[in-house]
């Protein structure tokens, strides 16, 4: 029998496995925050209670409309994206010349609002979302849940994509060329308000769809994105918001350390990303691929 | 105008006299534990510019670490008091120094980092009593007997004078020489360090004070109310504060105290309310920074002001 540091090899897989799975929400997490940043110079608080609001709406629109699974995926982001897009049209839009601390504290004071507002009608226990791919592989090291497998690929797959959209893409090219200098990139005739409006609910969206792919792992519940969006912002602290794919290592990188740490030390588990986090500020303050302005 | 100033100062510290004999003491004491949490805060983003999204785990740990000293170990209050103090200035020091390597937002999700990390150990550390909290924390006469605090009205006026003596503390930074310093390092960070100021360091020493002073008030809030729980380290307590400064006015010196005995008051009242009692306090955040940036005292000054003029 193979083992390391004399833990048995299939509860080190299976952690990893996890690990590789929360480091795919970070990912898809930090990249939007990024994203909306970069464009609104807004850090979006809200965006653990709109991965939340995600989920809701898949478990909703399931156990309500029996709409499937694979439907929602694409339905659940639009809606969600779309109330995206009318919170930065009636407020967002209003403070953007403000200082960037105004737009952290509305967008917590909405999350309050928001979160609240679901605990108070569904509680705080969460709600179960059967699993869309039942059954499992072995892998001869360890058991595979085929669900759990799809998400890591479908997660590699959502950030390779809005990395090729952001960096290879025209419409990237706009958005790149307005995070610069906004007011060039109007004079060239670029309508940039709607071009920010976009990305914020392109970003939205986003926190949303992996609100739907975290549903049958986690229970759907009010409170399911609040501690997810600290961890969050000390994964783009880490990373730093320079760059795309930056964030998308970063991510997935800290998911491992979470669940490598899972298995040596396990009351530390909770707590290492936020140990890193102080590590890279000592070494590094602008972040792992961050560029100092 | 001076005039004025002296005259509302006389009418507040009567109201503060007489008010255990018309509002029940422990609702005014917890007002003013707030008050004193949010005064550190505002010291912090007003006069330095740093918006701190994690000063519940100074709160809190000022909090535990005067539990553990009155309870666990059995000394007297006022060392409870002394070390809610020291152990807050010590976290404060070990985390500003790393906080304020960065600036603006990334500043608020570093200490908001920072502050989820303590609230971690906290859940796991075995001299917190984990989700229990520390209860019943025995309240012992000050200064050996000579001051009874078992009753209300005693250890309120033991609690005016800290709070007097926290905020005076706060005037005095704010108009010395360092404060001065501090100011301008807020309104310009590049002109002052061509000016031969060391900005890091007058940040992390706003930092330690601001970071001591709310664990003075977590720790007086755990005097008062005998208990020490996870709730006064969570980040809602952390955005609790910035509520309570934005309510009253950031950047005001009376600000924050309104603004804690608003939102104290506000939770006492709608306390059958339940989870909806957040909703309220999500829509006031987005209502004030939507349309009363200045808050109460802001708003009220600017009010009074344009009346003067007028007349």
């Amino acid at each position: 029998m193979l083992d390391i540091f004399s833990i048995p090899l299939p509860a080190l897989f299976g952690q990893l496995l996890l690990g590789l799975i929360n480091g795919a929400f970070y990912a898809m997490l930090s990249l939007g925050l990024a994203v909306i940043f970069g464009m609104l110079n807004v850090i979006n608080f809200t965006h653990g209670a709109q991965y939340m609001l995600g989920a809701f709406a898949a478990w909703l629109m399931l156990t309500n409309l029996s709409i499937p699974f694979w439907v929602s995926l694409v339905l659940a982001p639009l809606v969600v994206g779309l109330f995206g897009v009318v919170i930065e049209r009636l407020l967002l839009k209003r403070i953007y010349h403000l200082d960037h601390l105004y737009g952290f504290l509305l967008t917590f004071g909405l999350a309050l609002v928001i979160e609240g507002l679901f605990q108070w009608k569904w509680g705080s226990s969460g709600a179960p979302y059967p699993a869309p791919i039942p059954g499992g592989y072995n892998l001869g090291f360890m058991f595979m849940p085929a669900y759990r497998g799809f998400v890591v690929v479908a997660a590699l797959v959502i950030c390779l994509a809005t990395w090729y959209g952001i960096e290879r893409t025209r419409l990237g090219a706009y958005l790149r060329a307005a995070t610069e200098n906004p007011t060039l990139v109007r004079a060239f005739g670029i309508n940039v308000p709607r071009l920010i409006t976009l990305t914020y609910g392109l970003g939205v969206a986003l926190a949303a769809l992996a609100g739907v792919l975290a549903a049958p792992i986690q229970q759907v519940s009010a409170l399911m994105g609040t501690n997810l969006v600290l961890v969050v912002f000390a994964v783009v602290v880490i990373g730093g918001m320079g760059s795309i794919m930056g964030s998308i290592v970063t991510g997935f990188g800290l998911g491992l350390i979470e669940g490598f740490t899972k298995v040596i030390y396990p009351p530390a588990s909770n707590t290492v990303i936020f140990v890193v986090m102080a590590l890279v500020l000592m070494v590094k303050p602008a972040g792992l691929f961050g560029q100092t302005k | 105008m001076n005039n004025q100033r002296y005259m509302l100062a006389a009418g507040l510290i009567v109201l503060a006299l007489i008010g255990p004999f018309v509002v029940y003491p422990v609702f005014l004491m917890t007002a003013l534990c707030f008050a004193l949490f949010a005064c550190a805060f505002n010291l912090l983003l007003g006069y330095a510019g740093l918006m701190s999204f994690g000063h519940a785990m100074f709160f809190g740990m000022g909090g535990y670490f005067f539990g553990y000293v009155v309870k666990t170990a059995g000394l007297p209050p006022e060392v409870g008091l002394l070390a809610g103090v020291a152990g807050a200035a010590l976290l404060g020091l070990a985390t500003g120094a790393l906080a304020i390597r960065r600036q603006g937002i990334y500043f608020a999700m570093i200490t908001l980092a920072f502050a989820q990390m303590v609230y971690f150990i906290c859940v796991q550390a075995p001299f917190t009593g984990g989700e229990d909290g520390l209860q019943g924390i025995p309240r012992r006469a000050l200064l050996g007997g000579l001051i009874p605090i078992e009753n209300d009205r005693a250890l309120y006026y033991v609690v005016l004078a800290i709070f007097l003596f926290g905020f005076a503390a706060i005037n005095r930074f704010i108009h010395s020489p360092f404060g001065q310093v501090l100011k301008a390092i807020r309104d310009n960070e590049q002109r002052a360090l061509s000016l031969g100021y060391e900005a890091d360091r007058y940040k992390l020493l706003a930092f330690v004070l601001s970071a001591s002073l709310a664990g003075l008030a977590g720790a007086t809030k755990a005097m008062v109310l005998q208990f020490a729980t996870l709730t006064d380290v969570s980040a809602g307590m952390s955005g609790e504060v910035v509520l309570m400064a934005l309510v009253g006015g950031l950047g005001t010196v009376l600000g924050p105290v309104l603004g804690a005995f608003v939102i104290v008051a506000m939770q006492n009242y709608l306390a059958s309310f339940g989870e909806f009692v957040l909703v309220i306090q999500g829509a006031i955040f987005v209502v004030i920074v939507m349309a009363f940036r200045k808050g109460l005292v802001g708003e009220i000054g600017d009010w009074w002001r344009a009346r003067q003029k007028a007349g």
